[in-house]
């Protein structure tokens, strides 16, 4: 064994003074929730870094439903999975079959239609929420899951597609044509040459779809107001309505509420940043 | 144009078909979903909200809204500040992150949270820890000191810092991890040559780090700048927009206004940031689509 010089052993302190304010600094809100989570509420409100008794009974409260703001959990939680769930599957049809039909069938106007997309991705999203309310209510569809489904599918379609385009304009157009020459029709290239090659960014857009649809919470306040109606998200928000709120649950049921989408980034984290970063930003 | 796929042209087909080949069928078939969708929640919502906004009394009323003009500052405050802070803390984080060590890939795995997870529980979590009576923050400063903890969110101008701040902690890791990339696409042995001539670490990355990275880092900067705009969140859940109305910014005062059923004078706010945001959309837009 050699000991480290003197001067590795500098570096490594230098990057040390940087690493650990920054683990501090995102660990705390995550840290504060946690505790909380696991804290009885005098625990919880006086302050300590951990409690002096740690209870799992906020969660017991939680799955059982055993509080006012609770008492519709488990049909929330379904909600913003269906959403979620519709969310990443109509966004991936729509912005697959546009990405082929942009950068592989080069449809007349597909440049235009991309442009527009693009165009769409950098309108802010609070911007475009308030017509949007306006038009869901023309369209009667308020207080319908429908609503909410179809505007994050609207917001999540434009960067979906052009990850896609990206990734589709990367394949070789000898691909296509031999298999043209095989007789294969367009039908069959999509579906035999086209969608497994593009499988890696498939899984990317798919998981961004869901993220975004779990996670938001604007649009799905807007849109949704009935109790059985309403995501996880907006009976977060709706705790806060109440003077004496029982932060300890709100804390509790926010973490339940974390928990999916972690998981699901770390799950597919290779192909999110490999996927999503590698087209973010091309400069 | 390139067509890459060109079916049969000798077969007699009806007009139409007859300049389309079976493949560009096909490309508009395809493609008619995602236009649907852009026509009807994105063309006609847009089109109807400018409409509602087009009466010149919206603007006067806009003019005469003490709460109108707070925001508009506030909002520019976040984003000429509380933007270039972050995107410098990224650019020197990217640096940290780049390093090769065990412990610092794993750091990355866990400084990536905030942006993996929603914002509603994380900034919830925050407003509680601000809380002047209850809150940890206030706890810690009466233990270590002995007098109370200023009433953090009841000042507009901690307020709005702490929303900075939240917003900052939310996105840091988004774009870390963008510029990471961009720095490690830059080629090795410019560093090790560099290491030769005894270059310093500001030499280096005068000369070799900054140069390849300005495009990605100016792109970043205003790309962050438009998505900031539209956040809601950072503000809304932190302080509602209070004290007395004094931090909101232009998208939760928009929100504001519909709540309150004002939609043409949020769309009218709405509008005001258009000049502003138009350039930049337009230049992203060129940017990303070559």
């Amino acid at each position: 064994m050699k000991l480290p010089s003197l001067r590795e052993v500098a570096t490594e302190s230098r990057l040390l003074l940087i690493g650990i304010p920054v683990f501090i600094w995102t660990m705390i809100p995550i840290y504060h929730m946690f505790l909380f989570a696991i804290s009885p509420k005098e625990d919880a409100f006086s302050g300590k870094l951990w409690p002096d008794h740690p209870t799992l009974h906020n969660f017991e409260i939680v799955f059982k439903q055993q509080h006012y703001f609770l008492r519709d959990f488990y049909v929330q939680f379904w909600n913003s999975l269906v959403i979620a769930a519709s969310v990443g599957v109509l966004t991936l049809v729509i912005a697959t079959a546009a990405a082929f039909s942009i950068s592989r069938l080069r449809v007349p106007g597909g440049r235009i239609v991309m442009n527009l997309a693009l165009f769409t991705y950098f309108i802010p999203a609070a911007f475009l929420a308030v017509p949007m309310y306006r038009t869901m209510g023309n369209y009667g569809l308020l207080n319908n899951h429908w609503s909410l489904i179809l505007a994050m599918v609207t917001i999540a379609s434009p960067y979906a597609i052009w990850v896609l385009k990206q990734a589709s304009d990367k394949l070789p157009v000898e691909l296509d044509e031999a298999a043209v020459m095989d007789g294969a029709t367009t039908l069959q290239i999509f579906r035999l040459v086209y969608l497994p090659l593009m499988m890696p960014s498939l899984v990317a857009i798919g998981t961004y779809a869901v993220l975004l649809a779990w996670n938001e919470y604007l649009y799905a306040f807007l849109l949704l107001s009935n109790d059985r109606e309403i995501t996880l998200p907006v009976a977060l928000g709706n705790f806060l309505a109440a003077d004496d709120s029982p932060w300890e649950l709100l804390m509790t049921t926010g973490f339940i509420y974390a928990l999916p989408p972690a998981a699901i980034y770390y799950a597919f984290r290779r192909y999110m940043v490999g996927g999503l970063t590698a087209g973010a930003v091309k400069s | 144009m390139a067509i890459t796929l060109s079916g049969d042209q000798s077969i007699p087909a009806p007009p139409l078909s007859s300049r389309l080949t079976p493949p560009q069928i096909w490309g508009i078939a395809l493609l008619a979903p995602y236009l649907l969708v852009f026509l009807a929640f994105v063309v006609y919502p847009v089109g109807y909200g400018l409409w509602l906004a087009r009466a010149p009394s919206n603007y006067v009323a806009l003019y005469n809204d003490p709460i109108f003009a707070r925001a508009a500052v506030n909002t520019l405050i976040f984003l000429v500040i509380g933007i270039n802070i972050k995107m410098l803390i990224a650019l020197f984080l990217s640096g940290f992150f780049a390093q090769q060590r065990t412990w610092i890939k794993w750091l990355s795995v866990v400084f990536i949270l905030p942006w993996a997870v929603p914002s509603i529980p994380t900034i919830l979590s925050v407003r509680f820890m601000l809380n002047p009576e209850w809150g940890m923050v206030n706890h810690l400063i009466f233990n270590l000191t002995g007098d109370d903890g200023p009433n953090w969110l009841n000042d507009p101008t901690v307020a709005l810092t702490m929303a900075i701040g939240v917003h900052i902690w939310k996105s840091l890791p988004f774009w870390t991890l963008i510029l990471m990339t961009g720095r490690l696409a830059i080629a090795h042995d410019l560093f090790e040559a560099a290491e030769v001539d005894g270059a310093s670490w500001w030499q280096k990355f005068r000369y070799i780090t900054w140069p390849s990275m300005q495009t990605l880092y100016i792109t970043c900067t205003l790309l962050s700048m438009i998505w900031t705009l539209g956040d809601f969140n950072s503000v809304y859940l932190l302080t509602g927009g209070g004290p007395a109305d004094l931090t909101h910014v232009l998208s939760t005062l928009g929100i504001r206004y519909l709540r309150l059923d004002q939609l043409s004078l949020a769309m009218a706010s709405i509008v005001c940031a258009i000049p502003f945001v138009l350039p930049l959309m337009y230049f992203m837009m060129k940017r990303l689509s070559r």
